[in-house]
């Protein structure tokens, strides 16, 4: 049998996804990808292969795993309760599978977005470049129970490694800076957006998510009559009712609600992984300070093969991974700019 | 920041910290819509280093760029130079469009609003029909959904508001209209706009090697057909155009 990842169980938010399609915005058709791109990165890292790879994103279900020969494989994102027959393994690591042994990974505690990588990359044929599932467009399908995924061929590596890798959740500060609309909002109304502790409301999935909160809706002037216009993942939309919804990569490419500002990227995984109920707050910053805080995220994506490091011990002497005892008190370079 | 109503244009804002957009016009226009697609393949031509993409809207062209390669001054610069080496409003529609001729059955069954949206624009049935069969249309921009077309300007007395309650739900193919516009939904929608006929055409072929149908620049017109005809048509095109013709604009 050829190289494959078998899934014998899976949530159904299961979906094959790589950092997206990129070039289509003038027929349509928006990028997708990674809810949490930095999770793509960082499972890449750990193998010590191309961020471009595909994985498997888990939309806050876990599954039963199984690989038709023996595999590295590497777990990130939103972090779940993982074993092979039973044995505790930890997240944030990569680890070889033996073909025939099961891979459980159980419910995330925190966070939305969950990712198995193969070592390899996950091998299905793309569609225009890009093997992201675009479920709204009908780009792909749900990854099914029973379904073996073809994976491609592995260059080879160590496992047991694991990354320090940056809290992103349980909400927090987005940082966002002035988008096409902001300035038809009046000073009043967007230093309320500043002031007021939203939390991630239940309405949410890969095109966006809602924001609720307590208080007067947030009106622009001459809401409308706006032309239908060109929207990207991180703009804050502000809808009919005055309620602000944060654009994921799956939205719709056009949108003729008014935006009050935009999520720079790399606080977008923060919105995406923010469970119902978390709090979201929102700060403006001037351009070249998010550009600064852009290039650093950059450079912190392009060191993360030299980050991983391994695991320093057995992982079933760890009492409880999803206590973050990974991450706690690790400053990342995000963190620091954020400070 | 300066309200649009204010501004002058055509108008050059910042859309993200990886996007700009140059806009025409305040509202949607046939001249500022021709200005946008000439203007986007005049960017195209450019090649700058850093452009990473393309795209226009009904009056606005957008452009995505890497910032860390190439600077929003830079870029503004180049956009303004660009803007103001021409009259846009007055450029030539680009080479290479097609006029598409779309198979539509309107009314009844398959358009449950037509009459609605035929006395909303103060013609009988059969006016409405003729003047939707026959009218020329121009692909203004493509978004929403993966290859979904609005199409217009249809004359004035179609400046029909859209529905004050959500159709909840057409099929992909139908054509509905509003604002002077006409869509053919790329798949199944809710919609608030009036329901007024249903093509066999798929604006949006995923797993095709040419997944998008139309581009915008493309002219649009209808052949009015019988349900009995889209049904005959469903049954034996295959290929997604719905007993579409086509042929390349001189």
């Amino acid at each position: 049998m050829s190289r494959g990842l078998i899934v014998h169980r899976a949530g159904p938010g299961t979906s094959v996804q790589d950092r997206g399609r990129t070039g289509y915005l003038d027929e349509g058709l928006s990028a997708s990808g990674a809810a949490d791109l930095m999770a793509l990165h960082e499972g890449a890292a750990l193998l010590g292969q191309p961020p471009e790879f595909a994985a498997l994103e888990l939309a806050g279900m876990g599954g039963i795993f199984e690989v038709t020969e023996d595999m590295r494989i590497a777990l990130t994102g939103a972090p779940m309760q993982a074993s092979i027959e039973g044995d505790r393994i930890a997240w944030n690591a990569s680890h070889l599978l033996h073909r025939g042994m099961r891979l459980s990974l159980g419910g995330a505690a925190g966070g939305n977005y969950s990712y198995l990588h193969p070592g390899g990359g996950i091998a299905t044929d793309p569609f225009l470049r890009s093997r992201s599932a675009h479920l709204v467009a009908r780009v792909g399908a749900p990854v099914a129970e029973g379904e073996t995924l073809p994976v491609g061929p592995d260059a080879g590596g160590s496992t047991g490694l694991t990354l320090d890798i940056a809290d992103r959740f349980a909400g927090g500060t987005a940082r966002i800076i002035a988008s096409v609309q902001t300035g038809q909002f009046d000073a009043e109304t967007l230093a309320r957006l500043e002031a007021t502790a939203f939390a991630r409301d239940p309405r949410g999935n890969r095109m966006g998510a809602r924001m609720s909160f307590d208080g007067a809706p947030f009106a622009a002037e001459g809401q409308l009559n706006i032309l239908s216009e060109m929207v990207v993942p991180g703009d804050i939309q502000v809808t009919g009712d005055g309620t602000p919804f944060v654009l994921l990569g799956e939205c719709q490419t056009t949108g003729g609600y008014p935006r009050i500002g935009t999520v720079i990227p790399p606080d977008i995984p923060l919105i995406a992984q923010a469970r119902a109920g978390e709090p979201i707050r929102f700060r403006f910053i001037p351009r070249a300070e998010a550009l600064a805080t852009h290039r650093a995220w950059q450079a912190h994506l392009a060191a993360l093969p030299g980050a991983a490091r391994p695991l320093i011990r057995n992982p079933h002497d760890i009492p409880d991974l999803l206590s973050y005892q990974l991450i706690d008190g690790v400053i990342s370079g995000e963190e620091e700019e954020k400070a | 920041m300066a309200k649009p109503m204010h501004d002058t244009y055509p108008l050059i804002r910042d859309a993200g910290l990886t996007g700009m957009l140059v806009t025409f016009a305040p509202h949607l226009s046939e001249p500022a819509n021709r200005a946008a697609l000439a203007f986007r393949t005049a960017v195209e031509a450019e090649t700058w280093a850093g452009v990473e993409e393309t795209a226009t809207t009904l009056a606005s062209v957008f452009v995505r760029f890497d910032p860390l390669r190439l600077d929003h001054d830079s870029l503004r610069d180049r956009l303004a130079a660009l803007a103001g080496s021409g009259n846009w409003l007055a450029a030539p529609l680009p080479h290479g469009r097609k006029l598409w001729r779309i198979p539509v059955a309107i009314g009844g069954e398959d358009g449950p609003q037509f009459l609605d949206a035929a006395q909303a624009a103060g013609l009988d049935p059969d006016q409405a029909r003729t003047e939707i069969a026959a009218a020329r249309v121009r692909v203004l921009t493509i978004g929403y959904a993966p290859g979904q077309p609005y199409l217009g300007e249809l004359p004035e007395h179609w400046n029909i508001p859209r529905l004050t309650k959500l159709n909840p739900k057409v099929p992909g193919g139908s054509l509905v209209v509003a604002i002077r516009q006409l869509i053919i939904f790329a798949g199944p929608s809710p919609t608030g706009w009036h329901h007024v006929g249903q093509t066999a055409f798929e604006c949006f072929r995923p797993g095709s090697d040419n997944p998008f149908a139309l581009t915008p620049g493309d002219e649009v017109t209808f052949r009015e057909i019988t349900p009995a005809e889209l049904a005959d048509i469903r049954a034996t095109d295959h290929g997604g155009n719905g007993g579409a013709t086509c042929e390349v604009l001189p």
